[in-house]
This record gives C-alpha cells, structure tokens and sequence, in this order.
C-alpha cells in the first residue's frame, strides 16, 4: 500500500511529474529504498475510466491550461492556445503516447559533430553516447516489454500497416515492419495482451500498452516508498541561502498551497512545464530563474520535424482498427545528406477518428475540398512522420507577460519557427509518403501539416559545458547540485526517433547515479 | 472484408419531427428556389426562442454550405445548430453576433445578387457569399463550432465509416482490424 510522507519529511525526494521520466525515476528510486513524492498536477484517471471516445477523452485527458504561442509554425494561427496535445493525469502523457520505442542511432547522439555548423541552428553533442546509453536502453525495453526486443514477438499488421508495407516496398524500401512497440503482443508482466482496439492516444483499455500509471507507480507504491499525490501543480522550488533546493510549494486539489520539503528535486513536468516551473522558481539569488545562470532554460525547444500524409483509395482500408502506430518504415531516418538535408526521418502509420480527423486534417479548411476527403474516411490509409528538427535558440518557452494560469502565476508561452533544414526535410517526406500510396493505388493525398506537439524535447539540455546547457549527463542542474531534470526537457538534440524509449532509459539511469550520489554525501 | 452499413438509423419519426418540414413557402412566395426543406417556417426553426426563425434556417443553412455532405440528412446539420438558441438566451454578446452576422451575409448576398442568402439557389453563390465573409469572428466561430457540433454526433459517424468506441466490443482484434483483401489486385 501507498505510504504518505510527512509535509516536513526533509529526506524525500520530490519528483514533479509521473510521467515517462517522473514515473519511472520514482519506481527506480523507490525499489533502490529511497523515499519519493511525486507530484502530479492530474487527476488519477485509471483504467476502467478512460474513454473511447476521441472528445470525451480529450475533455478527460489532455493539458488544457492556459498557453501561449507566437512564430510561424503553423500550430500558431491553427491552435494557438494548444501548442501541445500532452496529458494532465496520473501517467503523463504514457497513458497517451502510441508506443514506439525507438533507440537513437549512434551519430544522433552527435549531432553537431556530425552535422557540423548551420546557421540558425544551435546544435551540440550530448554528453553521453549510445554505448554508454546501451545497457539502459535495454532495461528500458525489458521494462516496457518492446516488441522486436528480448524475444518479444512484433505485434501483428493492421489494416493500415498492411496498406503502408506494400507501398513502401514497391517503391523499395527495405526497414518496414510493424515497429518496436511497447505494447504487449503476448501476456507480460501481469498484463494482457494488445486486443487491436484502436483509440491507443485515449488511454490504452486493455493495459496491454505500456503506461507509468499501472506498471511503474503501483510497483513502486508497493514498495512504501512512493506517495503519488494527484491533483497537486507544483508553483515553484524554494532554496535556502546557499542554493540548495529544499521543498516545492504546490496547490492541491483544493487550491490551497502546500509546501513538501525535499532533499532533491526532479522536475518532470513535460518539456513545456519543466522550464516554466524553473523560470517561475525565480528569486533575489536566481532572478533569472532557477538552474538559469547559462540563460538557456526553455530555449533549444524541439517538437520534431512532424506532418501527416493521407491518403483515400477506392476501397476501404478501415485505418482505426487496431493500433495506432501500427508499423514503420525506417529507411529515411538514414543519415544521407544527399537528400538535401541533415538528420533523417521514421514514417509510422497513424490514424484518427472521424471527429479529429475532421479537426485536423487541414484546419481551417472548408468546403467541398475539404469534405469532399472526409466522404472518404472509410477508404483512407494515413501515416505521421518524425524526423530530427534542429534546435534554434530563438524556439523557446519563456513566461508570459500578460496571460495567468488559475493559480495566478504566468502562463507558458511557445515561440517556434521552423528551420530551413526541417522544412526541406518536411517536404521531402510528403513526397515519399505520397509515393508510398501511390504505389498501391491512392486516388488522392494529402499533405497534413503538424498537429499540436506531442513530442516535447530539449528545453532544459544536456550539456558537457555548464554554459551550452541547463543539465550534465546525468540531468542533474548545473547550477544546483540536488535539483535534476527528469523528462524529455533534457534531450541536447530529437533524433529522429520517438523520445519515450530514451526518457525512461534516461530515468533509470539517473536513479542509479542519483543513489550513488546520495551515498556518496554529494547530495 | 467487414464494412460498414452506412444507411440511416434515425428513425423516420424523428426525422419528420426534425429535419424535414413543410414547402418553404416564404422562399416560394418571395419567388426564390429552395432545394431542400432548410427554411424559417421549418418546426425547427419556429421552435426557436432566442434567435429568429429565419437566423436559425440561414445558420442550418451555412452549416450545409461550410461543411456539405450529401450522403447527411438535413437533421445532423439542425442538431449542429439548435445549441446556438439556447445559448444565446444566455448570451447577449453571442446572440447579437449570430443575429448580425446572419444580417451581414444577407446584405452581401442582396448586393451581389438582390436576394438573401438562404434565398440563393446555387451552393456556388452562397459560397462565395461565405468566403467573403470567412475572415469575420462570426464565421470563425461558427466554423470552428460546427467541427465539433456536426462531426461529434455518433450518428453520423457510421455514414463515413466510423465505428466509434471498440473497446466495450473486445476491440478489432476478431473484428476486422486485418481484413484487407484487395491490396494484393493493385
């Protein structure tokens, strides 16, 4: 049974955020006997609650607080309250990804010294390589149970797939199967396996793909170490007069403020909350917010390189039956500069409802164009694709001005405009999807652009040198020895992969040198 | 492979009491040509309280111009719609903007073609009357409303094709969700 930790408990570590990062590093530090809070600005929405139902679940789910945008990405004029579809509940936005677990190659690892200097473009090497990474990537997939990994069968095709790989292999792509996925093909870990139900970004019903709010927190609350405390926003870190961070002041459920002390803080909150939360932590001895003395918080903010390709055939294809992310090609994420453009990119099959497909199809749109493509809703394949984006210090999250959030404090405001890398990388991959259908038959496709971020990354990064970056290889502040970061936030540069793999690896290579430190006295 | 019957399953009760109506005869009075049964002097628009029959029928009618779907009954787009009456009982500024905007279309259409716009015989007309309009805060809102208002409905979900909720039906994994069966012919 879940214990919970006195308010005035000093020798807890206090995570903000359950997700992929906050989740995970909670359940390692709890298994390892060290005693966690975590604090989840959510509702504990389980299992049995979660809705098939693309609206309901957005009502249910989703980050809905108040946000602000500006730039030229187009999520801007389109949704310019909602610059990200991440979740507000117990599990972060693992009840919401679609699962793909995916290593970084080993130059994505090195992306400044092997892409060199672009302009507009503020790259850098993380401080850590794959085959230091390696023996946490296959923890993680142990962990996850990913399909393509410790003699995990793949998951079977569905319909969508199906339309994908015959496509990509007329036109002689080589890398197409239906992904590394953590999503049970078979019982594991006592969960049953994937019942091709579709509706994966609502919170899978089956259990069957892999979320923090049934593996990792009940694990770890099992333990007596970990507290989850739902419905509680953290509002900022305290520290005391040398620096050291001591407790996060939070609202609960009722609004009133509270206050947990730590021996540690994790932030987790999301690539969006994590800086804001810092910047909003600002005081006489960090003006500039807290672990900012490079300036760099929220800056570097990446979201991928992403857009849709639909297409309608003759005949139906049924493309939301079954898993979302149903199978990929991985051809392009090669590193070619040939092809007019640094980094590479996946392309996954996915697929909405009719009420979001009509939302997000092309916003805006309207009219026979444009309904005339929904008439044909039964008879559509789709795919999403994701490639590196280049990190640019201009794309940041800084605070507000003028919007508040409920609790008073300013709200998170995203600038992002796309570099001319992405952009070429952008239409490069509308092209081969197009081909891909074409190849079996599309009457008509279309280029979707990019929906509200789902991939949040790179706000808070990693870095050799204190100056380039927020956090060292091991998330921990460069400024503040027992303040980490825990999330996506840290990424130094996206890979053209889908993060989670990597922050769940990176959780639970932090909680072992976090322990270790800890022994040490460091911390 | 399983495909969906996409045919009505509202009951013909339902739509008499809803959709359908009896002969536009203001349209037909004033001399104009009306396709459908979209008209002010439907029950459905007469049942208004808060927005004039005729705004009612000019929305219903724009919902149809903005998003057409001629395999969708007239019913979808007036269930889109009757929300607005109720809320703009409770809100003024929404009412006036709903009841102004209509009168703007209205105006636009008399000046390009010396009839109202529900009055406008061709889609292609009115549309052009919309577009004119489609940078307006009323059209946006409508608009935008509309993408939840029409497409949320789960009776028009079968119609395109959409099964809707699948978990409470054991999911697809015995339903279909590999079923193709003409990829191999292309």
């Amino acid at each position: 049974m879940a214990n919970k930790f006195d308010q005035n408990d000093d020798s807890v570590v206090v995570i903000v955020g359950s997700g992929a990062g906050g989740g995970t590093l909670g359940n390692e530090l709890a298994q390892k006997g060290v005693k966690v809070v975590i604090l989840e600005a959510g509702k504990r929405h389980e299992i049995p609650d979660f809705i098939n139902d693309e609206w309901a679940s957005f009502a249910q789910l989703a980050w809905k607080d108040m946000r602000t945008t500006s730039g030229t990405w187009r999520v801007h004029k389109d949704f310019p309250n909602l610059p990200a579809w991440i979740v507000k509940s117990v599990g972060g936005s693992t009840v919401h990804w679609a699962g793909a677990s995916l290593r970084f190659q080993p130059h994505e690892f090195k992306a400044k010294t092997t892409y060199g200097t672009l302009a507009g473009a503020s790259l850098l090497d993380w401080p850590i390589t794959l085959e230091e990474m390696e023996p946490y990537y296959a923890k993680a997939e142990y962990k996850m149970g990913t399909t393509g990994t410790n003699n995990i069968p793949r998951l079977p095709g569905n319909n969508n797939y199906k339309v994908l790989e015959a496509g990509a292999r007329k036109i002689g792509y080589k890398e197409v199967h239906t992904g590394n996925m953590s999503i049970n093909s078979q019982p594991r870990d006592g969960r049953g396996a994937c019942q091709q139900i579709g509706f994966c970004f609502q919170g899978c019903k089956s259990g069957g793909k892999w979320s923090t709010l049934y593996t990792e927190i009940p694990k770890g609350e099992a333990t007596g170490n970990l507290e989850v405390r739902p419905a509680c926003m953290a509002l900022h870190i305290e520290h005391d007069a040398s620096g050291k961070v001591t407790g996060v002041v939070y609202a609960d459920a009722n609004g009133q403020h509270q206050r947990q002390k730590a021996r540690i803080v994790a932030v987790a909150g999301n690539s969006i909350e994590s800086p804001r939360l810092l910047l909003n932590s600002a005081s006489s001895k960090y003006p500039d917010g807290m672990a900012n003395s490079s300036g760099q918080v929220g800056r570097n903010y990446l979201r991928h390189m992403t857009g849709s390709v639909y297409a309608v055939f003759e005949r139906p294809v049924h493309m939301y039956r079954g898993t979302t992310m149903a199978g990929i090609v991985r051809d392009e994420a090669r590193l070619d500069t040939s092809r007019g453009f640094v980094g590479g990119y996946e392309l996954e099959t996915l697929s909405l409802g009719l009420p979001f497909m009509a939302a997000f199809l092309n916003p805006g749109a309207w009219g026979r164009p444009f309904t005339s493509a929904l008439d044909d809703y039964a008879n559509m394949a789709g795919l999403w694709i994701v490639g590196e984006d280049m990190p640019r210090e201009t794309n940041r999250v800084t605070l507000d001005p003028v919007a508040k959030d409920q609790y008073g404090l300013p709200v998170a405001s995203v600038h992002f405009d796309d570099h001319d890398n992405d952009v070429a990388m952008r239409n490069h991959a509308y092209k081969q999807g197009a081909a891909i259908y074409d190849a079996v038959g599309a009457v008509r496709t279309f280029p979707t652009p990019p929906y509200p971020s789902t991939h949040n990354m790179g706000t808070n990064r990693m870095s050799e040198n204190p100056r380039d970056g927020v956090v060292n290889k091991y998330g921990q502040t460069h400024d503040i020895k027992n303040l980490f970061v825990s999330d996506g936030s840290q990424f130094t540069t996206g890979a053209a992969c889908n993060p989670t793999l990597t922050i769940v690896s990176l959780a639970i290579r932090q909680a072992d040198n976090m322990t270790a430190m800890m022994k040490r006295g460091e911390i | 492979m399983r495909e969906i019957d996409k045919r009505t399953r509202v009951s013909r009760r339902t739509v008499l009491r809803g959709g359908a109506a009896a002969v536009p005869a203001a349209a037909l009075a004033s001399g104009g040509f009306v396709a459908a049964a979209i008209s002010a002097d439907a029950a459905w628009a007469q049942d208004a309280s808060h927005l004039t029959p005729h705004t009612m029928a000019s929305l219903v009618r724009m919902a149809r111009d903005i998003y057409p779907h001629d395999h969708l009954a007239d019913i979808y787009y007036v269930n889109a719609i009757k929300p607005y009456d109720a809320q703009a009982g409770g809100d003024a500024a929404l009412r006036t903007m709903l009841e102004e905007g209509i009168a703007r279309l209205d105006a636009d259409s008399q000046n390009r073609h010396g009839v109202t716009y529900i009055g406008l015989a061709w889609e292609e007309q009115r549309v052009g009357v919309l577009r004119a309009n489609e940078d307006t805060p009323f059209f946006k809102k409508v608009r935008s409303d509309l993408i939840v208002t029409l497409y949320n409905q789960k009776a028009v979900w079968p119609k395109f094709g959409y099964e809707g909720a699948s978990a409470d039906k054991g999911g697809y994994i015995h339903r279909g969700f590999n079923d193709i069966d003409w990829l191999s012919s292309v």
